[in-house]
């Protein structure tokens, strides 16, 4: 392989030739690995302090990310043929699945998410996460790109059929980031800019005719109060502002480890989920916030590279997608947080505690790692 | 499905890539530098502001109730106090369903249910992160219960607090007041941060008027909150601490020893006895029978508790010393009888002759010797002695309405005193204005020698409260000087033990008659004791005493009736009256008892007056020299600690010597 850092695993620490073996034989990249690495274990560290030092819940942490992380080696195995074969089957597994949760959710008269399989919650919605994007880009994969008119349309129905299933569950959170996991991906296939510009001003019509001739008042109201969620302290408003109490009290260099009022007080809700990223900001500062952003912004990097690095129209789609989409993850969650976008369930990926979203995340980085370690091995 | 026309270009596929891939990743480094300049932002630009809004989230001030101040009698005496005790607290916003956790706490008889609709007034009317109390001084036993149960009641839980305490039960309670819980009326008049963290405040009485320097000032701790508002406790607090001020502790003019003679004096009777130092107006005795428990009310009172009070035919919570108001009978003799020798209506030494019935001029009405007989003749001095109600007829209506009001207004017929406890009755002393004014008819509104006739005896239109009349008789005692009543004389700093003395306020001196003539109307009073009306009360008496009694009519008897007090219900039996000042030559205390239904007024008012004037008196007369009408000197206990107010003096010279020669004020 490339280059060989020492890992934290016992069995790699022997000599760094003997890492890159392992590494090289298991199909998995070592830069990117350290970087997930980092990640997970910061947020682990994070966990401890936000869930009010519940060993048992970064315990639970822990086994999640084992699952993901063997998740990842699982895939990495498959050769990109493979999963491109397999894309259709996994979306139509997930559809089903997803069907089946919303149609047990309208007899349950609840919101449903996920299927209890006993020792795990498995949400159907995760599995799109990634069975949207390897549909599209195999899809793509024969066809000339950049994609046309008609084409455009059947991704269309790709991306929104599963989209539009999790948005009545409702999880409208996982329904955008589906649709922005397929958006990245069909423009990075070379989506026409005169169809985004259109695409763009077509929203914004439409987004103003509603305003004006559909909504009521409440309704605006409620958007409104989505939009800026400070007009509502007591209610909307309130986890978004003493989010930012968090992080601004936090300062330069944090309150220290579990010393965040914000924080250890309860003030701070969602503070071990989606809200975790507050309490870094509060307990290590604008220094922990910036350190965490590079770990991420190299794994991002490093998966854009990696992605390049591909042979076929597949594998670069689908891997640049799963880099971007995990960059919009940790893009909406710290913009919400700290408030500059609305505020919409989107964990911060590897770090926020629960939901299958770890083994997802993690899967698709071994989907990365297998389309980029196999690259020699494809045909064009 | 693939477009036929169009193949796919490997090369202009991946350069379009890398050139997307370049700009996603421009995008992505730009919205990197704007989530990073936000984090600026809050992080470094606004932190003071933001670690300010922490701070302010995380603390919460919590009030520390300051200690009430004492209440002590002349002699340093404790008539109030605070004690710890036990109480029931609720903060509304951590119970999750009032109703039902009231219903539990009835359930387990910590709460009746008459008193559900007040417990709940009170907790809406506080601000739902305060512990109201809902019940107070929980015994043992409710302790217990509760504890049991406690775990089915978030948000309510047992503390421990000062409560007032009354080591006298209900001694001298319409002078003290009580401490009782704040009623949402008050809320509304009462700043609400000084009561934050207390429930009670003072009510009536001097509980209620020094209300300010007993209630001192409250002390705040911060505390550690979570976004719950429960407290918590955390590591290296550097939390704000300050201190509360205890209420300052008052001292009263009230004599212990006195009081209590002239409380047990009544013997189970209604009525109102009050002494006075004519000296300083300092009131030494101020009783109204009954009275109730006050500790009751800081106990927390039930509604039915409360209604056993307020529908009890004594009426105990009436307080009968500042607003009853009663015909001052005749005890209005002696300031008459100086009216009628400054206006020269009759002289000292001249006699009349009583034939037992008085003929009102220009009617045919007769109005008859109170108690029945013939004084025959009489002068002044035996007629007051005597209380010839047929000589005193005569001089009201010799002297007229206009004459007895200008003379009669000075010494505080008809005015309220001034006494420093609120609440009280003004009376009334009728002139010819206020008669006209009473009646819209000008043959009803007219005055009539009748009305005249009735002053004589201090009947008709004339009212006065005991308070009133104690405070006539100080005057006379003090042959015109008038000091403002007054209970505080000093106000004690619990942190320095430094008391600030409440100087005496002096009012303008009543002039009266010439010193001959107050002269006159003394020996009156004298002889009233000697050979008169009340001559069976100061028989064995170390002091010599003046006095007047009197009887205030509840009920009219027929003009050719007799009153026989056996024939009659005991509600309609006369009230029975009797002042007092003693030493005669030199006065410390001046009393005046009322008896409600006591008949004549040297039977039942007068012995209590003695009693009064033993307790006080005894133990501040010189020991080596027993005088008065009767020479015999029973050991008394002496006053302890050291009574302030014990100024030996002899009768030749009076506490006038002495305090000529001290340069100070009396007792304080």
């Amino acid at each position: 392989m490339i280059r060989i850092n020492p890992g934290g695993d016992s069995t790699t620490r022997r000599t760094l030739g003997g890492a890159a073996r392992v590494l090289s034989a298991l199909q998995l990249d070592g830069p990117l690995l350290i970087g997930l690495g980092l990640v997970c274990a910061y947020g682990l560290i994070v966990l401890y302090s936000a869930s009010g030092q519940s060993g048992s819940m970064v315990l639970r942490a822990v086994v999640r990310l084992g699952m993901g992380a063997a998740a990842m080696v699982v895939l990495a195995q498959l050769r990109p043929q493979q999963l491109r074969a397999a894309a259709p089957w996994i979306y139509i597994f997930g559809m089903v699945l997803l069907v089946v949760v919303d149609v047990m959710g309208a007899i349950g008269k609840g919101a449903q998410r996920w299927i209890d399989l006993g020792f795990i919650r498995f949400q159907p919605s995760e599995v799109m996460k990634l069975a949207v994007p390897m549909l599209c880009a195999r899809y793509l994969h024969e066809r000339p790109l950049p994609p046309s008119a008609p084409m455009l349309a059947v991704l269309a129905g790709i991306i929104l059929l599963p989209a539009a299933l999790t948005a009545v569950q409702p999880d409208l959170g996982t329904a955008i980031l589906i649709v922005i996991g397929g958006l990245l991906l069909v423009v990075m296939a070379g989506l026409p800019v005169g169809y985004m510009v259109g695409g763009a001003a077509l929203a914004a019509g439409a987004a103003w005719v509603g305003w004006h001739y559909f909504l009521r008042e409440y309704q605006r109201l409620r958007v409104l109060t989505f939009i800026d969620p400070t007009t509502d302290p007591q209610g909307a408003g309130y986890h978004i502002i003493q989010s930012q109490i968090a992080i601004g009290s936090g300062g330069l260099f944090g309150k220290g480890w579990m010393n965040g009022s914000q924080s250890q007080l309860e003030y701070l809700p969602e503070r071990h989920t989606d809200f975790i990223f507050a309490v870094i900001g509060e307990e290590f500062g604008l220094l922990g916030l910036v350190i965490l952003l590079s770990l991420y912004l190299f794994v991002v990097a490093r998966s854009l590279y990696l992605a390049s690095q591909t042979q076929d129209t597949f594998s670069r789609l689908l891997s640049a997608s799963l880099a971007l989409t995990f960059f919009v993850y940790v893009f909406i969650n710290t913009g919400m947080v700290s408030g500059l976008l609305p505020v919409v369930g989107v964990p911060l990926p590897l770090v926020s505690y629960g939901g299958t979203s770890m083994v997802t995340l993690l899967a698709g980085f071994g989907i990365l790692m297998a389309l980029y370690s196999h690259r020699k091995l494809v045909g064009s | 499905m693939a477009g036929p026309l169009r193949l796919k270009d490997h090369r202009k596929e991946l350069s379009s890539f890398m050139q997307r891939s370049a700009v996603a990743a421009a995008f992505i480094g730009a919205l990197a530098l704007v989530l990073v300049g936000r984090l600026v932002l809050l992080q470094i630009i606004r932190y003071d502001y933001y670690l300010d809004q922490a701070l302010g989230n995380r603390t919460r001030l919590e009030p520390i109730p300051a200690n009430r101040g004492l209440i002590l009698d002349r002699n340093g005496q404790i008539l109030a106090e605070n004690q710890p005790s036990f109480q029931l607290e609720m903060v509304r916003e951590q119970v999750p369903d009032l109703e039902e956790t009231l219903l539990g706490l009835q359930k387990l008889e910590l709460i009746d249910k008459e008193d559900l609709d007040d417990t709940r007034r009170v907790i809406r009317a506080r601000r739902v992160f305060e512990a109201v109390p809902i019940r107070l001084r929980l015994s043992e036993e409710q302790i217990a219960r509760f504890a049991v149960h406690r775990h089915e009641f978030p948000g309510v839980d047992i503390r421990a607090r000062s409560t007032r305490s009354y080591p006298h039960g209900a001694l001298a309670v319409h002078a003290l007041g009580y401490v009782g819980a704040i009623s949402d009326q008050d809320l509304t008049r009462i700043d609400r941060t000084a009561y934050a963290g207390t429930s009670l405040m003072g009510k009536l009485g001097v509980e209620s008027a020094r209300e300010t320097e007993l209630h001192g000032k409250n002390g705040y701790q911060e505390i550690l909150v979570n976004a719950q508002g429960r407290s918590v406790e955390r590591r290296g607090s550097d939390l704000h601490r300050q201190p509360p001020r205890a209420g300052a502790d008052l001292i009263l003019s009230l004599d212990l020893p006195a009081q209590q003679a002239a409380e047990q004096g009544f013997e189970g009777r209604r009525g109102a006895a009050i002494a006075i130092d004519p000296h300083t107006g300092d009131v030494l005795v101020l009783a109204s029978m009954p009275g109730f428990d006050p500790g009751i009310f800081g106990r927390g009172i039930t509604r039915a508790e409360y209604r056993a009070l307020e529908r009890n035919i004594d009426l105990p919570l009436f307080n009968r010393a500042l607003r009853g108001i009663y015909p001052p009978g005749s005890t209005v003799k002696p300031v008459l009888g100086m009216a009628a020798l400054a206006y020269g209506i009759v002289r000292a030494d001249e006699s009349r002759y009583c034939p037992g019935v008085y003929v009102v001029p220009g009617s045919s009405r007769r109005a008859r010797e109170g108690r029945g007989g013939v004084h025959g003749t009489v002068d002044l001095r035996t007629a007051i002695a005597e209380s010839c109600d047929v000589y005193f007829y005569d001089v009201a209506y010799q002297l007229g309405p206009d004459r007895i009001h200008e003379f009669l207004d000075p010494f505080g017929f008809g005015k309220p005193t001034g006494i420093d406890i609120a609440g009280e009755q003004t009376g009334l002393l009728p002139s010819r204005e206020w008669k006209m004014k009473r009646y819209k008819d000008p043959s009803e509104g007219a005055w009539y020698a009748g009305d005249s006739v009735n002053f004589g005896i201090g009947q008709g239109f004339m009212s006065v409260t005991p308070m009133q009349l104690a405070q006539i008789t100080s005057v006379l005692a003090a042959k015109g000087a008038v000091y403002k009543p007054r209970l505080v004389t000093g106000i004690r700093d619990p942190a320095t033990g430094q008391t600030r003395k409440i100087d005496p306020v002096a009012l303008p001196h009543v002039k009266g008659g010439t010193p001959q003539q107050w002269d006159v109307i003394m020996e009156g009073m004298r002889a009233t004791m000697t050979r008169g009306t009340a001559r069976a009360i100061s028989t064995s008496a170390e002091y010599q005493m003046a006095g007047k009694t009197g009887t205030a009519q509840v009920f009219s008897v027929g003009q050719n009736e007799r009153y026989v007090a056996s024939q009659v219900a005991e509600r309609l039996r006369d009230h029975s009256w009797f002042i007092a000042f003693a030493p005669a030559e030199a006065p410390q205390i001046a009393v005046a008892v009322l008896v409600e239904n006591g008949g004549f007024g040297a039977s039942a008012a007068a012995p209590i007056a003695r009693k009064i004037m033993d307790a006080y008196l005894l133990p501040r007369l010189p020991k080596s020299a027993p005088q008065g009408d009767a020479p015999e000197a029973a050991p008394r206990p002496a006053p302890e600690p050291p009574a302030q107010g014990a100024l030996p003096h002899d009768h030749e010279h009076g506490p006038a010597t002495v305090r000529a020669a001290g340069g100070t004020v009396p007792p304080a």
